[in-house]
């Protein structure tokens, strides 16, 4: 219902480094903070102080222990997660060790699609992608709150305010990436800047020699869940392969000296040593 | 399709001003950006050396925690009973006369009445001296429950510490073992450095009970049973020695390893170093042209362990001015152990001039660890780490250190004036906090590890674990705790130190503490922190003694700075059966938010937030360098208070000018800092030319470190994002301790008082010198029930033991009744911050679970989502259960902290919070079970006095309605007599 401008040349986005992200929620928090006083805000909060305080944000990290059925753990319900065969196990139950799964941080929001079915969707044109860098927004004054975008997303990056009617969502921070009152090098997702282990990175994914294209080429970036077709412009980087003992060879180790027979100590006895 | 409103280039903020961020210890540099009077937003500084621009979710989400509903905006004067939260507003003036009143008849009595404990500030250049000038020795901060055995074990072993006085180096090293750290201080700069190491593919080991935070990108995960750390590190060391992977040139050039230990059971002086005539330790060394081949002639020596006996060596004595003497062409020498181009000899046993027998004290470290009980087949099922496993990281320690190890191009000058080409690494970086510190045997246990590092050569070489300037200091540092007072009432010195001998301890003269938490005393003698967990028991009990006023600053000493959290809040409100006055008779407390421990006050000053004072993170206190810098910074207002709030450091020198304090008041009596902090942190010199502030100094402020007061230093901050750097000179960047142009540089601002090389302590002498006492020997000895814990805890070698409560009460606290390890850490977005109140931050998370491996669940029968009971001797708590395969099996853990009391920080009364979070210290004795009466021992470090909160034990039971929700709490008495 909203059309899509022609492909675009730039294409900007984010490239989130999972083997390095330790799940600090840094970069959720500095996007609130930003996008609340910014030109796309109030990001709204229900209840904050109360029973279930809840909020728009356009940045979220969830944590998974891959391997383990129960899925995320740490910050949501647990009964509502606890929808496992291995939820109510018992001695004889083949359960996970410690030893066989990942802990992986995933921070969730926006991927600025080059084919956004949350786009094409919108009734009213609210929602659109930008012809000149991809970047896909809200035009509040234009929403009316219907959130069929929010079906048509399958990655879950909308989010409505209740409070303002409206649907929001990450904006690529938009009105600091171009904003002339800002210092150059301020000029970036408030969420990169703020990232402590610096597992985030912005730039232009549509030119090949860009640092962040450079960086999806090295470590292997990839789409999120390409198979639904919209294109996502950002890229994850995967953990790289972890140095564990798994691939370590059995030395065997040559005893210097008999130890049954002399004492270990007396190896140093004869040792030049220099001060 | 343009979006007709959007305006691309609005101004952000009418002004962005400079300061330093409070909401964790980590004190990063923020720039507060301020629209139409108010806060718009705050992000990290990208020129502050702390955080490089950076910022966490605790620093973005500031803002919330300055406008936060639950801050106080007015004292506040009780007028209900302890604990209820009543009370009526108060003006200043009244608030500040009452509590001078309180605080002047207490010094007049006896200023020990007063206890003043602080949290996590980072004010304690002021309020240590505050508390010398009151002259109470009552006085500590935070670290006995947090740090200090890391401290203490840092500053004994080698005069610096893990915690935040040093670093790996994030730019060289290959192979980063985090030893108990999950999420810990400092925060931003351990992410920045954790980023550079995976750019680079530096390994990373996490040996730790929990997989989350850092260890969920490690390349390894160990899950270790909780405590046995040191068992592991001690096999390490095992295999290193057994398979002679040690660094010995760097142990006789940097160490004692070679110091000749005296042999004389029974002596004064047995197990002290063999010093000459004017007090320079001994070794014995090689003759200087008796070159190696020819001992490889000699015939081969018949040794056995422990009674070694080289044939080749024979008696020696050395002249004390010579410095180095040949003896009769025999085998060796003795000679000062600090004379240069000497060989010394680090195995066997050697005769002193008096005939006596020495042992290089590296020998005594050998014969300790390369005995059985540190093989890794005898740890392994305790730590539950596989044989291979132990072996593997082992040999992967020495290949790193020894097989890549790396050379930097980069001359230098050691202490004695020989100029060397380049530096040696080696690239193995250790890193340890929270998960050594809380356990009774943490201080031993850390020692271990800088023992494995020192073996390694892996102390402040390039790659390796890096001092952090004014570190190294000597070690100890050399100064003592204050002990008596002066004519005026002051202490003769600071209430913190670091004792070097028995005669340096606080215990009057029947050898009882006289510290009212026991710091310093024969029962936690190195005590460096104090013991804020022992205060509130203490004071109730009268153990040792009774006081009058308590005095706290942000430190919620009735809620998570406690243990057995809900008796220590009756013991609050407790009143004395005869008198009917309160037990603890006032209590003032100091917070900027309606904490739990606000409603215990009879007297409330509210502080400011952090952005509304001036503030001082000082070089005499807790300092914010990295390896390569010197820096100290401030904190400036950036708003205006908009309630009757006033910063506790002006409300602290408020006071202590009221009472007269004599450093507050000029010589006609008059004010001295009628300006408060702001003038304080400029014109108060602690010596001539050395001020709270070491940069700017000097009349034009071109002076650093030393120099007279600047009036303009605090602009001269502000100018400069509010922080102060003074960069490690290129050729003193590494090997500090022994580095002649480190130490200079350090000496020309203060850091250190000569450039003599600072000697790491592989060998303790100072414990031997408290074990000794012990053993009968000394003027100052513990009194006889104490000689036998001092004499087994005081083991100049390190070594592991279980919990001093299992091995104290094995008759109260059956392991077997008790078989699970409960543990708890705070998640990266609430680390170190007071309040998981704030909006933003309790929408990631507004409870705790109790999460363990889904093993140890099916072996108790509990299913995901259950309610359970958490049992251990002295309570049981009603908690969630969630499954978390990344936990060890057999232990449980906890987000701490996010539980409050309700009625605290102004949340709904259907706050999760209170409904469902909770907190483990419910269930933590604060005293050794065996010693629930006077006089009680603390459930601490024997050496240190550290809370040792991990090592909590404890059961599930199950309950019988486990889908209904809700948290209780039932202590072990009440649930006997029911």
């Amino acid at each position: 219902m909203t059309s899509l401008p022609p492909p675009t040349a730039r294409k900007l986005g984010l490239v989130i480094d999972l083997d390095t992200c330790v799940g600090c929620h840094a970069c959720a928090v500095a996007c609130k903070e930003w996008n609340d006083g910014g030109s796309f805000g109030p990001l709204p909060d229900a209840d904050p102080y109360g029973s279930d305080p809840h909020g728009v944000w356009f940045n979220r990290v969830h944590s998974y222990e891959a391997g383990v059925g129960s899925g995320e753990w740490g910050v949501e319900n647990a009964r509502s997660e606890a929808t496992s065969s291995c939820s109510s196990p018992t001695p004889h139950s083949l359960l996970p060790t410690p030893a066989n799964v990942m802990s992986v941080h995933f921070p969730r929001s926006c991927l600025h699609c080059e084919t956004p079915a949350c786009v094409t969707v919108c009734p009213t044109g609210a929602s659109y992608k930008r012809a000149e860098d991809g970047i896909v927004l809200v035009d509040e004054d234009k929403c009316i709150g219907c959130q069929l975008c929010a079906w048509a997303c399958p990655y879950g990056a909308r989010e409505f305010s209740a409070k303002r009617g409206v649907m929001q969502k990450c904006t690529l921070c938009v009105d600091r990436i171009y904003n002339e009152t800002l210092d150059e090098a301020d000029r970036q997702p408030a969420c990169v800047m703020a990232c402590p282990t610096r597992a985030r990175h912005f730039g232009d994914l549509g030119d090949a020699g860009s640092d962040v294209s450079k960086l999806v080429a090295e470590r292997g970036g990839y789409a999120l869940m390409p198979e639904f077709g919209y294109k996502p412009v950002n890229r994850y980087l995967p953990p790289r392969p972890r140095k564990d003992g798994s691939a370590a060879k059995k030395a065997a180790i040559a005893e210097p000296i008999d130890t049954t027979q002399m004492s270990p100590l007396l190896r140093w006895v004869d040792r030049v040593l220099s001060r | 399709m343009a979006h007709a409103s959007l305006a691309l280039n609005k101004p952000t903020a009418d002004e962005v001003k400079t300061t330093t961020c409070y909401m964790c210890a980590c004190r990063c540099g923020i720039r507060v950006h301020l629209k139409d009077g108010r806060v718009r937003y705050i992000d990290g500084n990208p020129k502050h050396p702390v955080n490089r621009g950076v910022i966490c979710a605790k620093g973005s989400s500031g803002i919330k925690q300055h406008y936060s509903p639950a801050r106080l905006s007015k004292p506040l004067l009780r007028i209900g009973e302890r604990g209820a939260g009543e009370f009526r507003e108060i003006e200043w003036d009244e608030a500040l006369e009452l509590a001078a009143k309180w605080l002047g008849d207490v010094r007049q009595r006896n200023p020990d009445e007063l206890a003043f404990f602080t949290g996590r500030d980072q004010s304690q250049a002021l309020t240590g001296w505050w508390a010398q000038q009151f002259g109470t020795i009552n006085y500590a901060a935070h670290g006995g429950f947090c740090s200090v055995n890391m401290a203490a074990a840092g500053m004994y072993t080698f005069g610096g510490s893990f915690w935040e006085f040093g670093e790996p180096d994030w730019d060289l090293t290959k192979y980063l073992m985090l030893w108990g750290v999950a999420e810990d201080h400092d925060s931003n700069p351990i992410k920045l450095g954790l980023g550079k190491l995976k750019a680079r593919g530096a390994k990373i080991v996490a040996i730790n009970p929990v997989r989350t935070g850092y260890g969920a990108i490690a390349d390894e995960w160990v899950p270790i049973n909780p405590g046995t750390d040191g068992l592991l590190a001690g096999a390490f060391i095992h295999e290193l020695l057994r398979n002679d992977r040690i660094d010995l040139d760097y142990l006789v050039r940097y160490t004692n390893a070679h110091h000749l230990v005296i042999r004389d059971p029974g002596a004064a002086d047995d197990g002290l170093i063999a010093r000459d005539a004017e007090g320079h330790a001994l070794c014995a060394t090689r003759p200087l042209n008796l070159k190696a081949e020819a001992l490889d002639d000699a015939p081969p020596p018949q040794l056995a362990l422990g009674a070694i006996r080289p044939a080749n060596v024979r008696s020696g004595i050395l002249p004390a001015q010579s410095g180095l003497r040949r003896d009769d062409g025999e085998g060796f020498v003795l000679s000062r152990a600090d004379a240069i181009d000497i060989s010394p000899l680090v195995v066997g046993e050697y005769r002193l001039a008096d005939g006596r027998k020495a042992i290089p004290s590296f020998q005594l470290i050998a014969q300790r660890f390369l005995s059985d009980e540190y093989a890794p087949e005898a740890v392994s099922e305790r730590c539950g780490v596989a044989v291979d496993t132990i072996q593997r990281l082992a040999r992967e320690l020495a290949e790193t250190a020894f097989d890549q190890a790396i050379t930097l191009d980069q001359a230098w000058t050691d202490t004695h004036g020989r100029e060397h080409a380049t530096m040696v690494g080696r690239p193995v970086a250790m890193h340890a906090m929270r998960g050594i510190s809380a356990h009774a045997n943490g201080f031993h246990t850390c020692r271990t590890l800088h023992v494995l590092q020192m073996l390694l050569g892996a102390i402040d070489t390039p790659g390796s674990f890096r001092y952090q300037p004014p570190y190294p200091k000597p070690a100890p540092p050399p100064n003592r705790p204050g002990k008596s007072r002066k004519d005026d009432g002051t202490l003769d010195g600071g209430p913190l130190g670091y004792v070097q001998s028995p005669a340096d301890l606080l215990v009057d003269a029947d050898g009882q503490p006289r510290r009212l938490d026991k710091a310093y005393s024969w029962q936690h003698p190195l005590a460096a922190h104090g013991i804020m967990q022992s205060v509130i028991r203490n004071a109730w009990a009268g153990d040792p003694y009774r006081i009058d006023t308590l005095f706290m600053f942000m430190a919620n000493m009735g809620w998570n700075s406690s243990m057995n959290t809900s008796e220590t809040r009756q013991m609050l409100r407790d009143r004395d059966t005869t008198t009917g006055e309160y037990r603890i008779p006032h209590i003032i407390y100091s917070d900027a938010y309606l904490s739990e421990t606000v409603a215990f006050a009879d007297l409330v000053l509210p502080d400011t937030t952090y952005l509304e004072r001036h503030d001082c993170i000082s070089m005499l206190d807790r300092p914010i360098s990295d390896a390569d810098c010197a820096a100290d910074a401030i904190r400036q207002p950036v708003v205006k208070p908009d309630r009757n709030v006033r910063p506790f450091q002006d409300v602290l020198i408020d006071l202590g000018t009221r009472i007269g304090l004599p450093g507050l008041l000029n010589e006609d009596g008059t004010a001295k800092y009628p300006g408060g902090f702001a003038q304080y942190m400029v014109e108060h010199e602690r010596a001539p030319g050395v001020g709270l502030l070491a940069g700017w100094r000097g009349a034009d402020g071109s002076k650093s470190g030393f120099g007279e007061p600047n009036p303009e230093q605090l602009k001269r901050y502000i100018d400069h994002g509010c922080v102060w750097e003074a960069r490690v000179p290129e050729a003193g960047r590494y090997y500090k301790m022994a580095n002649r142009d480190y130490l200079s540089w350090a000496k020309s601002l203060g850091f250190v008082s000569s450039t003599d090389a600072i000697v790491m302590q592989l060998y303790c002498e100072t414990l031997q010198r408290f074990r000794l006492a012990a053993q009968g020997h000394g003027a100052q000895q513990p009194p006889e029930n104490e000689r036998g814990r001092v004499e087994r805890y005081f083991d100049p070698i390190p070594f592991w033991y279980e919990g001093v409560a299992q091995a104290s009460a094995a008759d109260d606290v059956r392991r077997d009744d008790y078989p699970l390890s409960a543990i708890t850490q705070r998640p990266m977005f609430m680390y170190h911050s007071w309040g998981s109140q704030n909006a933003w931050l309790r929408q990631i998370t507004a409870r705790n679970y109790l999460y363990l491996n889904p093993q140890t669940a099916a072996a108790n029968g509990v299913g995901d989502g259950d309610w359970i009971w958490l049992a251990s001797p002295l309570a049981r708590i009603r908690v969630q259960a969630k499954f978390h395969s990344a936990t060890a099996p057999g232990t449980l853990w906890t987000w701490n902290a996010i539980g409050k009391h309700k009625g605290a920080w102004k949340l709904d009364a259907d706050a999760p919070e209170y409904q469902d979070g909770f907190l483990l210290n419910h269930l933590i004795n604060e005293l050794l079970p065996a010693h629930r009466n006077s006089p009680g021992y603390a459930n601490a470090d024997p050496v240190t006095g550290q809370a040792a909160w991990f090592d909590l034990r404890v059961r599930i039971e199950r309950d019988p309605l486990p889908q209904q929700d809700g948290h209780r709490i039932e202590m072990s008495d009440m649930r006997a007599s029911q």
